[in-house]
């Protein structure tokens, strides 16, 4: 039997998927939240964004599902020992890739190894030749001869896949479409054509495909090449980069979550009670905020450090290190960053307080647990939604330069910010390595622009100052 | 206003006294003395005798708060919070833990750090807002639009990518400038050129997208329709009635960050081996030389509420409503 493994970070995103459906649900049998909502997605952009933001989600929840595997070779009385090294579902379906290592590095797509070899000939002549990478393109008899139809066949049947599968999609989007608003199916289809005024589901479908056929393209390719090359020590750059996204979304999530109770308490205190109160909250975040993050951050890594490398015995797995890990950075970013949210709640509540309804409120004798409750949270929420939303692209950028500053992630931590990291020096290598770089940097930036673009559309639908104009 | 000004330093005070109480606990509360020693002599070396010489070295080896060996004062002086964490008040940052005078290497540090955060601030900004106005001027039409989602493309992008990507185009694939250094006088200007472009580029994109925003703002002011009205030209009433009007938030927000130019840019300098303090700082943290980080959390908080207090006097001279009292 497999064992699994709980990790903190783990048990906080899926109680983060837990709070938010729950959250959706609510929200979709109330007309005033589902009507701001509904305006974000009627945005072309916002919508496409919202699909890819989705798949990101997907592979990161995969990959926080862990366990560990049984030895082969059991200690005796039947007690069963598991392997040191921790695996996630994402590990199991991505199957082979994994453990595909090569030698060091080869190029996106190759059959050859990057560095000359070498090699001893039967009679005795020693050459330096380019050797055949042990996994990639092995199937392949003569790699100059078969390379091209190997890619062309592998290309095909991926668009093949894909056209099937979208096609089904969208068949079924249309009938669906049809059933709910009892109208003929010519009616949806010319009512779809570029030019018109086309409902969101139009661009959803089109996102969808275009991941779709991505995913197809992975699958074929992945299964015989390294996609994105192998890095120094031969690992798949590929690999390495899918699982570099669920850090960047616990870095992006955990982290304004962590602190979100404490900012919404401190500031809806400070702006509704006033006083000694407000003095000594503004006095907190003022202190914190004079610290230069960077610098908070590091001395408290640091001191982490200091902690784990005293303490090893607490710690079963390098996995469940890094975790800790992340969880600290997560929690000492969050430190650095309630502040701003605090104080625009505080702002806020300062500027409710006056309000007619609450006045009223008062003079009905409601008490003050139940004026913030029922009257000031619901009424500040807006406010935490835009900021959560505007903050995560920033946080996953974070995430890269503390890890070059050497307090972010564990150095053993698949990431982005460690992937660039490494990349530097392999960008001044000759000849030069440029896939991982590349790698990194088009999963990140596809997750922070669709992050941006969304978060932009969450604020126009949600922020009441920007309706008035 | 002279009051005004006596009160806001005044109220630095128990900010800095937080600042100092905060770090304090983090670095000798939390982690004692001797764990500091254990990772910094590494596992192999660790001898009772080998951790009390690295903290008599370095005086790590007294009381933290109160010293009941000593006589008189010496009972609250000769302790670890007064050596290390009061002197800070004083602005005497003390060595460093492999023995260096860290108020001389910051004093000698601070100008690299100025010669590049100084252009990349000034060119930024001259471009940030022709930008801003550019757009502006054309509000609502596609060079709008097309320039907003410019400015979201250029702000999704990592900073790291920035500097990696510019040193790999210009200065190894274009070889017009040397990749990183640094050098003394005007050697130097070779050498900031490549970090400056970098430094503005990275910044564009978040700059010209918030100046737009200030820009917008004014633009739907009834005053602006007012000037519309009376007939005067676009180009008159972007500049005469909006710039100077949106130029508030702009230099307020501006000089917030000036004191805090001297701290250097962290990655900049690491990446083209400037000698600045944004360097210095970098590497305090990879050698785990806790005197300089902690130095550096002192003068970075000191610089902020300079900035802080700044600010309320730029309001008061950009703009004529605005009276401290």
């Amino acid at each position: 039997m497999i064992r699994p493994v709980v990790l903190w970070t783990d048990a906080l995103l899926y109680l983060l998927v837990v709070v938010v459906l729950v959250i959706f649900f609510y929200a979709r049998r109330q007309p005033h939240l589902r009507a701001p909502w509904r305006q974000v997605l009627s945005r072309r952009l916002a919508s496409a964004s919202a699909v890819i933001l989705l798949a990101y989600v997907l592979i990161g929840l995969l990959d926080s599902l862990h366990y560990r595997l049984p030895l082969k070779d059991n200690g005796e009385g039947g007690e069963v020992h598991y392997a040191v090294e921790v695996l996630s579902v994402l590990d199991y379906l991505l199957g082979p890739i994994r453990t595909r290592t090569e030698k060091t590095y080869s190029a996106p797509m190759a059959t050859h190894l990057y560095t000359k070899e070498a090699v001893q000939h039967a009679d005795g002549v020693q050459t330096r030749v380019y050797p055949r990478l042990e996994y990639g393109g092995r199937q392949l008899r003569d790699p100059e001869r078969d390379f091209r139809p190997d890619v062309l066949r592998r290309a095909a049947t991926a668009l093949l896949e894909t056209a099937l599968v979208s096609s089904l999609l969208l068949a079924w989007m249309v009938r669906r479409q049809a059933n709910r608003s009892q109208r003929p199916l010519r009616v949806i289809l010319r009512e779809s054509l570029p030019g018109r005024r086309a409902p969101p589901w139009m661009v959803i479908w089109i996102t969808v495909s275009v991941l779709l056929l991505l995913f197809f393209l992975a699958v074929n390719f992945a299964a015989a090449y390294h996609v994105f090359g192998t890095d120094k020590v031969g690992q798949d750059v590929f690999y390495q980069s899918l699982k570099s996204i669920r850090t960047g979304l616990v870095i992006g999530t955990l982290t304004t979550l962590v602190m979100l109770p404490f900012a919404i308490l401190m500031g809806i205190m400070a702006g509704y009670a006033r006083g000694w109160i407000d003095d000594v909250i503004q006095y907190l975040y003022t202190t914190l905020n004079s610290i230069p993050h960077v610098l908070l951050i590091a001395a408290a890594i640091l001191m982490l450090q200091v902690y784990i490398a005293n303490h090893p015995e607490q710690f079963e797995t390098t996995v469940e290190r890094a975790d800790i890990r992340l969880l600290f950075l997560c929690i000492i970013l969050g430190i650095t960053s309630w502040t701003g949210l605090c104080r625009l709640l505080r702002g806020e509540a300062l500027k409710l307080r006056e309000s007619e309804y609450i006045q009223a409120a008062v003079s009905y004798g409601a008490s003050h647990a139940r004026i913030i409750a029922q009257h000031i949270l619901p009424n500040v929420m807006h406010v935490v939604l835009i900021t959560v939303v505007l903050d995560f692209s920033g946080l996953v950028l974070a995430e890269a330069v503390l890890s070059y500053v050497g307090v972010g992630v564990d150095p053993t931590m698949n990431s982005w910010g460690n992937m660039i990291n490494s990349a530097r020096l392999e960008m001044a290598r000759e000849p030069v390595v440029w896939w991982s770089l590349l790698s990194a940097f088009l999963l990140m930036f596809a997750l922070v622009l669709a992050a941006n673009l969304f978060s932009d559309a969450v604020r126009d639908a949600f922020d009441p100052r920007l309706h008035e104009r | 206003m002279f009051a005004y000004l006596v009160r806001r330093l005044a109220y630095a005070v128990p900010i800095l006294i937080g600042v100092n109480l905060l770090t304090f606990y983090l670095f000798f509360v939390v982690n004692s003395p001797d764990d500091m020693a254990r990772l910094h002599l590494g596992v192999k070396r660790v001898t009772p005798e080998a951790i009390e010489k690295w903290k008599t070295e370095r005086g790590y080896d007294k009381p933290l708060l109160y010293n009941a060996d000593a006589d008189a004062a010496g009972r609250l002086t000769d302790t670890i919070f007064f050596e290390k964490s009061l002197r800070l008040f004083a602005f005497d940052f003390g060595r460093s833990d492999d023995d260096r005078d860290i108020g001389r290497d910051i004093r000698q540090r601070m100008w690299p750090s100025l010669a590049i955060a100084i252009p990349v601030l000034l060119v930024g900004l001259l471009i940030e807002i022709t930008f801003a106005l550019l757009m502006a001027f054309f509000r609502g039409t596609y060079v709008d639009v097309s320039g907003v989602v410019l400015c979201v493309i250029l702000m999704s992008v990592s900073a790291m990518f920035y500097i990696i990507g510019g040193q790999f185009l210009l200065g190894k694939l274009l070889r017009l400038m040397p990749i990183s250094g640094y050098d003394t006088g005007l050697n130097a200007i070779k050498f900031l050129v490549l970090p400056v472009i970098i430094g503005v580029a990275s910044g564009i994109g978040t700059g010209s997208r918030l100046y737009r925003s200030f820009f917008l703002e004014e633009a739907g002011k009834d005053f602006v329709r007012t000037a519309r009205a009376k007939g005067l030209k676009e180009a008159h009433v972007l500049f005469r009635h909006v710039l100077r009007n949106a130029l508030v938030p702009i230099v307020t927000g501006v000089v917030a960050v000036l004191p805090l130019l001297f701290m250097g840019s962290l990655l900049l300098e690491s990446f083209f081996a400037i000698p600045g303090l944004g360097s210095y700082t970098i590497d305090a943290i990879n050698r785990q030389d806790f005197a300089i980080v902690r130095a550096m959390v002192f003068l970075g908080s000191v610089l902020y509420i300079i900035g802080l207090i700044l600010v309320d006097l730029a309001y008061t001279v950009v703009d004529p409503r605005v009276r401290l009292s």
